[in-house]
């Protein structure tokens, strides 16, 4: 049996790999899919508590994390795609309509 | 074999993560981004949660990781990230990293002293979803107006206005 500790100090690591991910990239795509990281990063948190606390509803919480997830990729991705339309371009460099 | 496993899975986990950074390649990255999953699918099995590990698998690596494939296909950008990029924020950012590890793994600490479980949790399908149909039926329904508001939305953004 492996001690949470292992777990929980794993998802640490891949929730801050995520929040660099998000920083250092410049193209939304990719920022995109590290906000995905930070996600899963919480899940793996939850399952592993879950288990400590011997119950099942910590999945129950996972479960409805990857449905937002999902919904949230769908619209993300529809917005992405609209801004290539618009600008021809996804570096986040580019798109600085709102800075005035 | 469990401690083999779980090192396994987790090597191949942040280094997945570490070649999603580091590819220049967006279709690279979202290909190291399947093997990140699928190997937190291995991990949620790991961690008695068979279930999850399946949906984590279908869903994630599957179905959103097909939709970004998807996206990058369709606009398909040939630019080279520019190398000219500011030195030291990317220092500052390693900087801040370390300081946001030790500032979460102090957070959580008081989960490390939590007893190693040796009872088997009951969080089969049949479990899970019971669970779902009774305790958690606000949140099942209100999520799945949230799916059908996304999917309306993301259709009506995307879709091109007709010409009068």
């Amino acid at each position: 049996m492996i001690p949470p500790n292992y777990f929980l100090i794993l998802s640490v690591v891949l929730f801050v790999l995520g929040a660099i991910a998000f920083f250092v990239k410049k193209d939304l795509i990719t920022m995109f899919m590290s906000i995905e990281i930070m996600l899963n990063a919480a899940n793996l948190a939850f399952i592993t508590l879950a288990r400590s606390a011997k119950s099942a509803d910590g999945q129950i919480i996972v479960f409805f994390i990857i449905t937002v997830a999902a919904a949230e990729a769908a619209v993300g991705l529809a917005i992405i795609l609209l801004i290539f339309r618009q600008k021809k371009t996804i570096k986040s460099e580019d798109i600085k309509l709102m800075k005035g | 074999m469990g401690y083999f496993l779980f090192f396994l899975l987790a090597i191949l986990t942040v280094g997945a993560v570490l070649g999603m950074i580091i590819s220049k390649n967006q279709a690279y990255s979202a290909l190291f981004l399947i093997l990140a999953f699928a190997c937190m699918g291995g991990l949620f099995a790991l961690l008695e949660a068979p279930f999850i590990a399946v949906v984590q698998i279908i869903i994630y690596a599957g179905a959103i990781m097909v939709l970004f494939i998807f996206v990058i296909m369709m606009i398909n950008v040939r630019y080279g990230i520019p190398a000219e990029k500011k030195k030291w924020t990317i220092y500052l950012s390693l900087v801040l990293a370390v300081v946001l590890v030790i500032e979460l793994i102090l957070s959580i600490k008081g989960a490390f002293t939590l007893p190693v479980s040796t009872a088997i949790i009951k969080a089969g399908p049949t479990d899970l979803g019971r669970l779902l149909f009774t305790k958690y039926l606000y949140p099942f329904e209100i999520t799945s107006i949230l799916i059908i508001a996304a999917l309306v939305g993301a259709i009506v953004l995307v879709k091109k206005k007709e010409k009068e």
